[in-house]
């Protein structure tokens, strides 16, 4: 690989070519392809591959929760069951809820990618109100099963319902501890590559949370109650 | 304040074990107060402990494989000779004690011997042979590593503070539940594994993303060396199977330690649900670990056969055949347990498709060496020893995948000896020919070819001995883990089968005999060139050891086995290639992330075991306080100057000029 550095007015381009340093930001992002023709993708792209992948194995671990979900559904052993004991209006406000600030958590993203700090953090805080709005609704959901005497010891079914949507709502928690600590590391270092990347996967896990929500809310509560 | 955790958790009555435990903390405590004392401490803790170079990492997973293999073989050679004493008499294992053992046996093997060990080779040669310089995510990797030894760890404290699982290894319930195993046994499996597991799925995640999205140019996917192939299928596996692990663990977890009702036997639980997750993580996990195998055999045969690997793209489509069938076989583990025949035969048969991709994989190596100058070098032997006693192996899992036979054959001795048969014969073969070829890449020396082929004759004729008597004495009707016996035919059988484990036992000491004398007589042994073996794919292309680097300059790859190509080139030319134009490297930053996150993960993993609910929410506080000091890093990588890595290269390129030269001149006379 020659240098162009000798020529007045040329930067290289891939003075970096493994993209494990500090020029992998972006620089020379449309000739590595990835796919072996121009050598190892820019960091940007390895990161959200690399998080991407690690969502997958989050669902499929959702996965194992919902098929025992859909096995244990009817173990009821003479207690309530789901027609009982669910509550829709409760489970449509926390919808909504997760729903806006997925979309807040959007707007945090343009405004990052428009480097306009005061909005980026003022999205990221709605986002928190609002995820931390739809755990406050959900935690009240369990007291309410647990004072009713459906906590998750009763029978198999409410094992496999708290342990579904409560995976869910610690996965939220820790967004939420992540979402602190983003909108921390924005403030006191800024727009740096590093931290962009990691809004990114943020962004990305608070949209897959989304995804598993919707999942949850078909498998568990509508289809739960359809059993 | 201490949960449950009191002096009666410490085994003062038994011997054994508190004997056992004292040697392995006495030596453990002097090689740390030999390290200390030395001065060797700063080293350890820059260049290795701290380390997030995938070189360093691959030889530290190796090391702990290795000692577990030795540990897991301790517990062989205890259940071998217990059984031989155990004919119409006790023994000398109480019951409870010889049902930790046999299921620390089969946990450590798998999770902590053989998994570490295939892991390491993987982190250790894929960027190499992909041409770059690191995994994707390298301070990442230095976190997977340190949770797994963290589970090993929780594993070996299980000797001395309170006792291990008597469920197998694994652990079904409801013998598993509260109600059955009141203990902290299993605990200490469940939080061992599930650490362990965090730490093998991340690693996972990383080789998958590196392969994937990291690989020199010019090296498209079918140019990729099948190592990388067998990597990539084996790490899609564990992240697709891993996490149903983990969540199998967590419902039992959540049964055993907040009285939710997922496996029990009342309340609407339902123990088969257990088995099916399990062996949905379980099947796969077979393959996790023979994939890399293959691979590695593959690399092995076709170095040492002198030819490029037979009919290579069909090995491709049978590591992934492989890679897409072991989803779909697991409940050939329970046929006997009532899915009915209809759900047996279907069974029955994918798990017969999966010997299809396996023999195309087999003809594909004898084809390999079929008319190649075949080197008879420790590696090679191990390989072929492979070849020839894995397919007795898979014959005998194709006889165990017919319903009606699994029936009689059940847990009996026949199918341990038929997963001894082929997890031996594929995964800890693999492992010493991949070690033993490998590491002169690694450490810059070659291991004594002697010792090791020594090693090698015992390690083979041990394992028959051992394992045929329990094929023949399973087609008896001897059934699993039994503590004593009284059927006087099987006896004979039993005691053949522990005089094969002292052989096995000298193929061992030989392994350790090799690694002193290579390390003594290194000189001797050194390779300069940093192509000991005439290799074919790019891990041979550089130094051994390899600069924390990997390559001067990135490699340009223009067909398969990139390596060959341009030292044939060389050869023809009789020159080396120009020499590149040098720029300056940057390099990721060692970071003591990995093991400050493992040292707060053992206190989570032991405070859960024994309920010590502060020190476990300490823990948790303490491992997100690292991530965020990691995070808040303003340096995180440094640069090595162009000059610095001229200097080095040059190095090499003159042995390997010396090396070119040298053969010329014997050709020539």
């Amino acid at each position: 690989m020659s240098s162009s550095a000798a020529i007045p007015g040329v930067v290289p381009i891939r003075r970096d070519p493994n993209h494990l340093g500090h020029h992998a930001a972006g620089e020379g992002e449309t000739r590595a392809t990835g796919r072996g023709i121009g050598g190892p993708s820019s960091k940007r792209i390895v990161v959200g591959y690399g998080f991407w992948i690690f969502l997958l194995s989050d669902i499929v671990m959702f996965a194992a929760f919902f098929a025992a979900y859909a096995v244990l559904r009817g173990g009821t052993a003479g207690g309530p069951g789901p027609a009982e004991l669910f509550d829709y209006t409760n489970v449509a406000i926390e919808t909504v809820l997760l729903l806006f600030s997925s979309f807040a958590c959007g707007v945090a993203t343009l405004a990052l990618n428009a480097r306009r700090a005061l909005l980026f953090q003022a999205a990221m805080a709605v986002t928190f109100l609002l995820g931390a709005g739809f755990l406050a609704l959900e935690l009240r959901e369990f007291t309410d099963l647990v004072a009713r005497d459906a906590g998750p010891t009763r029978s198999a079914f409410l094992s496999a319902f708290f342990t579904v949507v409560g995976c869910h709502g610690l996965h939220v928690t820790a967004g939420l501890l992540w979402l602190l600590t983003m909108m921390a590391q924005v403030f006191a270092k800024g727009f740096r590559p590093d931290i962009l990347r990691r809004v990114m996967c943020f962004s990305l896990f608070w949209h897959a949370l989304d995804i598993v929500w919707v999942a949850v809310f078909t498998v568990v509560y509508l289809m739960g109650s359809a059993a | 304040m201490l949960g449950k955790l009191t002096w009666s958790a410490i085994p003062f009555d038994q011997p054994i074990p508190l004997v056992a435990a004292a040697l392995v903390g006495l030596v453990l405590l002097g090689v740390i107060a030999w390290v200390v004392l030395a001065g060797y401490f700063p080293y350890l803790w820059r260049e290795w402990i701290t380390s997030v170079d995938h070189k360093r990492i691959g030889v530290m997973y190796v090391l702990l494989g290795l000692v577990m293999l030795i540990r897991g073989f301790s517990d062989a050679i205890l259940m071998r000779s217990h059984q031989a004493l155990a004919y119409n008499a006790p023994g000398y294992l109480p019951p409870e004690h010889y049902d930790q053992i046999f299921s620390a046996h089969g946990t450590i093997m798998i999770f902590f011997g053989a998994m570490p060990f295939m892991i390491g080779l993987m982190n250790f040669v894929v960027p190499l042979q992909l041409g770059v310089r690191d995994v994707a995510f390298p301070t990442l990797n230095s976190v997977s590593f340190w949770l797994t030894a963290t589970g090993a760890l929780l594993v070996n404290v299980s000797l001395v503070i309170g006792e291990f699982a008597r469920t197998g290894w694994w652990p079904s319930p409801p013998l598993s539940e509260i109600t059955y195993s009141p203990g902290v046994g299993v605990d200490y499996y469940l939080w061992a594994i599930q650490i362990s597991g965090i730490g093998t799925l991340m690693s996972g995640v990383n080789l998958v993303t590196t392969i994937l999205k990291m690989r020199a140019p010019g090296m498209s996917y079918l140019r990729m060396p099948m190592f990388c192939w067998t990597a990539l299928a084996s790490n899609l596996l564990i992240i697709a199977a891993f996490p149903i692990l983990t969540a199998t663990l967590a419902m039992l977890t959540l049964d055993r330690y907040l009285g939710f009702h997922f496996f029990t036997d009342e309340a609407g639980g339902n123990s088969m649900l257990f088995m099916n997750l399990f062996w949905a993580w379980g099947h796969p996990e077979v393959y996790i670990l023979a994939l890399p195998a293959y691979g590695i055999f593959s690399e092995v045969i076709s170095t040492f056969s002198g030819k490029p690997l037979f009919a290579y793209r069909s090995m491709v489509w049978a590591t992934l055949a492989i890679c897409l069938l072991s989803f779909t076989v697991w409940l050939h583990h329970f046929f006997t347990m009532g899915p009915g025949g209809d759900v047996n035969g279907v069974f029955g048969i994918t798990s017969m498709i999966i010997a299809v991709p396996t023999g195309v994989k087999i003809f594909d190596w004898m084809f390999t060496m079929y008319g190649g100058r075949v080197r008879f070098t420790t590696p090679m032997l191990w390989s072929v020893a492979f070849v020839v006693t894995f397919v007795v192996g898979g014959a005998t899992g194709v006889l165990l995948a017919i319903p009606p036979a699994d029936f009689v054959l059940h847990n009996s001795l026949f199918l341990v000896a038929h997963f001894h048969n082929v997890m031996v014969s594929a995964v800890v073969f693999a492992a010493f020919a991949g070690y033993t070829y490998w590491f002169p890449k690694a450490f810059g020396f070659t291991l004594d070819e002697w010792w090791g082929k020594a090693a090698f004759w015992f390690s083979l004729v041990g394992y028959v001995w051992v394992f045929t008597p329990l094929y023949v004495v399973g087609l008896m009707g001897m059934t699993r883990r039994m503590q004593h016996f009284s059927v006087a035919e099987w006896y004979p059988w039993i005691v053949a089968a522990s005089l094969g484990v002292i052989v096995m036992f000298a193929g061992v000491v030989c392994q350790v005999v090799q690694l002193v004398v290579s390390i003594r007589r290194r000189e001797h042994l050194r390779d300069l060139t940093g192509d000991p073996w005439d290799g074919r794919s790019l891990e041979w292309a550089t130094a051994s050891p390899p600069p924390s680097f990997n390559f001067a300059v990135m490699p340009h790859v223009e067909g398969e086995e990139a390596y060959w190509a341009i030292k044939q080139r060389a050869r023809e030319q009789a020159r080396l290639r120009e020499e590149p134009d040098y720029e300056p490297v940057e390099m990721p930053l060692n970071s003591p992330t990995g093991f400050v996150c493992a040292f707060f993960a053992t206190l989570v993993g032991f405070a859960m075991i024994w309920h010590i609910w502060w020190l476990a929410a300490l823990g948790l506080a303490g491992a997100f306080a690292t991530f965020v000091v990691f995070a808040w890093r303003d340096r995180v990588e440094y640069e090595i100057p162009a000059e610095a890595v001229a200097r080095i290269n040059r190095l090499n390129r003159a042995s390997r000029l010396e090396a070119l030269q040298q053969a010329r001149r014997k050709e020539a006379a």
